[in-house]
């Protein structure tokens, strides 16, 4: 009944245009705000630093941001469906401790993925089969799973970073194929595989509809246990492969490695505009969402800005984000 | 001559952006007065009735309360000039109690400026034993059915002193008994003076508790009638605009051979359940709320599986352990409560409507958008749904509207059972009319419906045969055939005590 008034008018009007049904079009009018950001930060990194615009530090840029889109890959997942995942940090650091054990014990690199993969999927498995099959809410358990799984890494390792002889497996952190950096083609490869999944399958499908409304997704017979468990999975395993990258680029396995690595996570999803209410978010959006982060870090390490400043900084522009996108919302539903 | 009514208001004008919502719309209202509110969804009844309770303001027109005028701005001014403003969704805090809530807001406080909690739960055992009501007011407000929680509502308006107390659709979640009750303290209200304005959609409380109707159409005021000198046709025609003969559809739909079989189902909430569903029938559903009509439903539907019992489909007897169980043989449900159970309000028609049949144009990673677009546009005409496009948000439409999604995206998956659980709740007599024919239209086609409802005219103009049901248990099932059937025959079956176990 509150919204007749608005339903009523737009009843009258005629939306429907050929661009409507325009992907491109559509991904602009998504991304609008956040395009805008990541266009002038460019541009104004460009001007105002002579360093910024030069390939091999676009190319270190790109390498970095990939340990966080693949974390914030997983994490968009999560959000569509209405959860959270803080694990994340702790399995970036545990499956690089455990991928890189394999590797010094001349491991070929595919076991040492298989294995550490299996491992980020098996935490994701036991997050998500907590929070589907009881009420306690994904914050509290997957903080839980932080700190075992941190502790874990550090029991595997006895609190020492391990040194990683393997150079087939440090390739892959460090090595380009045809001027590309390998972790990049990763990044492109998952994000067509979980593309796909979240736009062409039925359980994409599923996965935003436990997000929008989890009574109305049972009530359509999806199961909805199922879907939360296995989106879960798919977070652990992203974060398992940005332990594995990471920890090939370092050349060594740190038990430490990844604290606060889900708060940057989730600020490139939310940046790139996932709804943290669930079932609403795009991976275009997060890829857009963690080039900002990634380019504002480069940027203000240009710039010579304090690393005290920068926490200052970033946290403005995630806030920033959110309310623009918040003026949008209010636009459109006001009463 | 003043004071002869309570509430005037004056060409009342209200418009959000360029859609004009209100047209300068008049009512007066006598002290005592019980008025009905009537109009389709967007008439204006519920704007209308939130600038005089101050959560919009109008942008013209003048508003007098006993003679004076007064500006109301905010639900605080409402309140002030002894406007009280009973919602259809009910505004409670779960876990606090009833003293707490009846305060809430305007807490007594002792002279340390400590909450006073005796006081509260002295005044608040006051108020509700002044309407009756036997409850602790200790109780939390999570334990309290629906009924409860609104003559809590009604409560907390008297003890605010409220002189106008508006009531939006108040009977939508009752039970039969409950309205009951609710309607014995409008009349306890009106004999205290108090003046009532009461939304409703539903023809017969208005002949029953009110004394005049008033009907907006389109924002705009078209009569105020005497309800003892008007009637039910003239009221419908002169809220859809045209001449009107019935919403109900003369044809009454036959039964054919037994398609559904339920022998002594048994779940959590019913008990030794037993009815045969015939092919293209309407087998209607009543009784209380709460007499386990939704829980039969659930049942079947796999939400709340049967423990015991037997559900055979065409001859084979079928396990339904969940709804996918259910949906693989063919029992759908159309879910009491559209906004939470049934749609996904932030997402597309589209996604809404294709939300059932996803492998049917989803498959090797490829949409099949225009098979999509098929199935999209065959129920969109079908169902004649009201949208601006399909990309329009199912949370935009109107209730009619949505319900039209909801019923859509399962007949989209080819039902053999069709439960549709209170299908016309909250919807306007326009859009009524069409779910009704609807129902016939596909029982003609083959496909069985259960229909559940809480409104008896609703049951006894559509249903082939109506099973009544008492305390978790089906009482009685009456065939028009050989069964005389009136409201009191089924009401009799539906609160008959004690009832031996029907096998």
């Amino acid at each position: 009944m509150s919204n007749q008034g608005s339903t009523k008018s737009k009843e009258n009007q005629v939306r429907v245009s050929a661009l409507d049904n325009n992907p491109a079009f559509n991904f602009l009018k998504r991304n609008l705000a956040s395009m805008i950001a990541l266009v002038s930060l460019f541009v104004v990194l460009s001007i105002t630093t002579e360093t910024f615009l030069v390939g091999n530090n676009l190319l270190s840029v790109l390498r970095q941001v990939c340990v966080n889109t693949f974390i914030a890959f997983g994490i968009t997942c999560v959000l569509i469906s209405g959860g959270i995942d803080l694990s994340v940090g702790s399995v970036v650091a545990a499956a690089g401790v455990i991928s890189v054990r394999l590797a010094n014990m001349g491991m070929p690199v595919i076991v040492c993925f298989g294995v550490a993969l299996a491992f980020g999927a098996l935490v994701g498995c036991f997050n998500g089969y907590v929070i589907s099959h009881t009420t306690l809410p994904p914050f509290i358990v997957t903080l839980s799973t932080q700190i075992i799984i941190r502790g874990v890494s550090y029991i595997l390792t006895g609190g020492q970073p391990a040194q990683c002889e393997n150079d087939a497996f440090n390739n892959m952190g460090t090595g380009s194929i045809m001027g590309i950096p390998i972790p990049v083609l990763y990044v492109i490869l998952t994000f067509i595989i979980l593309y796909f999944i979240l736009n062409k399958t039925a359980f994409g499908r599923h996965v935003y509809s436990v997000g929008g409304n989890k009574e109305a997704a049972r009530f359509a017979g999806v199961n909805v246990k199922k879907v939360q468990t296995q989106v879960f999975i798919i977070s652990g395993i992203m974060a398992a492969l940005a332990g594995i990258i990471l920890a090939a680029r370092l050349y060594s396995g740190q038990p430490s490695v990844g604290e606060g690595f889900e708060r940057d996570a989730i600020a490139a999803s939310v940046l790139g505009g996932t709804s943290f209410n669930g079932g609403i978010g795009t991976l275009s959006g997060t890829v857009i969402g963690a080039l900002i982060m990634g380019i504002l870090n480069n940027g203000m390490n240009l710039l010579k800005i304090s690393s005290y400043w920068q926490f200052v900084v970033k946290g403005s522009v995630i806030l920033g984000a959110v309310y623009i996108d918040y003026i949008k919302k209010s636009k459109t539903f006001r009463k | 001559m003043p004071g002869e009514f309570l509430l005037e208001m004056s060409d009342i004008t209200k418009a959000f952006g360029t859609n004009v919502v209100l047209d300068g719309v008049s009512i007066q209202v006598k002290p005592g007065e019980v008025r009905a509110l009537m109009g389709e969804n967007g008439a204006g009844k519920s704007t209308l009735m939130k600038i005089l309770g101050g959560i919009y303001s109008g942008d013209q027109g003048s508003i007098r309360i006993g003679g004076e005028d007064v500006k109301i701005n905010t639900v605080d001014d409402a309140r002030k000039y002894g406007v009280s403003f009973i919602h259809q969704e009910i505004s409670n805090v779960p876990n606090m109690n009833i003293a707490e809530n009846l305060f809430l807001g305007r807490e007594f406080k002792n002279s340390l400026g400590l909450l006073d909690y005796k006081k509260m739960h002295q005044e608040a055992k006051k108020a509700l034993d002044a309407l009756g009501l036997d409850m602790d007011t200790h109780r939390l407000i999570a334990g309290l059915s629906i009924a409860q929680q609104q003559m809590l509502e009604i409560a907390r308006a008297i003890n605010e002193d409220a002189k106008i107390i508006i009531m939006d659709e108040p009977t939508a979640s009752l039970s039969h008994g409950e309205t009951e009750h609710l309607f014995k303290q409008i009349d306890l209200l009106r004999s205290k003076n108090v003046a009532i304005i009461y939304i409703s959609h539903r023809m017969e409380e208005t002949f029953k508790v009110c004394d005049s109707v008033t009907i907006l159409r389109d924002g705009e005021f078209i009569g105020t009638k005497n309800t003892k000198e008007t009637n039910e046709k003239e009221l419908i025609s002169m809220m859809v605009g045209r001449e009107f003969e019935s919403i109900y559809s003369t044809h009454r739909a036959e039964g054919g051979e037994t398609v559904l079989e339920v022998k002594n189902l048994t779940n959590s909430n019913v008990k030794n359940v037993s009815f045969e569903l015939k092919r293209g029938e309407i087998l209607g559903f009543s009784g209380l709320v709460g007499a386990g009509r939704t829980e039969m439903a659930l049942g079947l539907f796999g939400i709340d599986p049967a423990t015991s019992g037997e559900i055979v489909i065409n001859g084979k007897s079928v396990k339904i352990r969940s709804p996918k169980d259910a949906v693989a043989n063919g029992i759908m449900l159309v879910p009491e409560d559209r906004k939470v159970q049934g749609l996904f309000l932030g997402h597309s028609i589209a996604t809404n409507l294709t939300f059932q049949v996803l492998p049917s144009f989803i498959h090797n990673f490829k949409v099949n958008k225009k098979k999509e677009r098929e199935i999209i546009e065959t129920y969109q005409n079908k169902l004649s749904i009201k949208m601006a496009s399909v990309n329009q948000l199912a949370g935009e439409l109107s209730g009619g509207n949505q319900q039209k999604v909801v019923i859509s995206k399962w007949l989209a998956a080819k039902p053999d059972v069709l439960i549709l659980d209170e299908p016309t709740r909250g919807i306007d007599v326009g859009a009524k009319a069409e779910i009704y024919k609807l129902m016939q239209d596909l029982a003609a086609e083959g496909v069985s419906i259960i229909m559940i409802s809480s409104e008896l005219p609703e049951i006894i103009n559509n249903s082939s045969r109506i099973a009544v049901m008492n305390e978790g248990r089906l009482v009685k099932i009456l065939d028009p055939k050989t069964d005389e059937i009136t409201q009191e025959i089924i009401m009799s079956y539906a609160v008959e005590e004690g009832v031996e176990e029907y096998v």
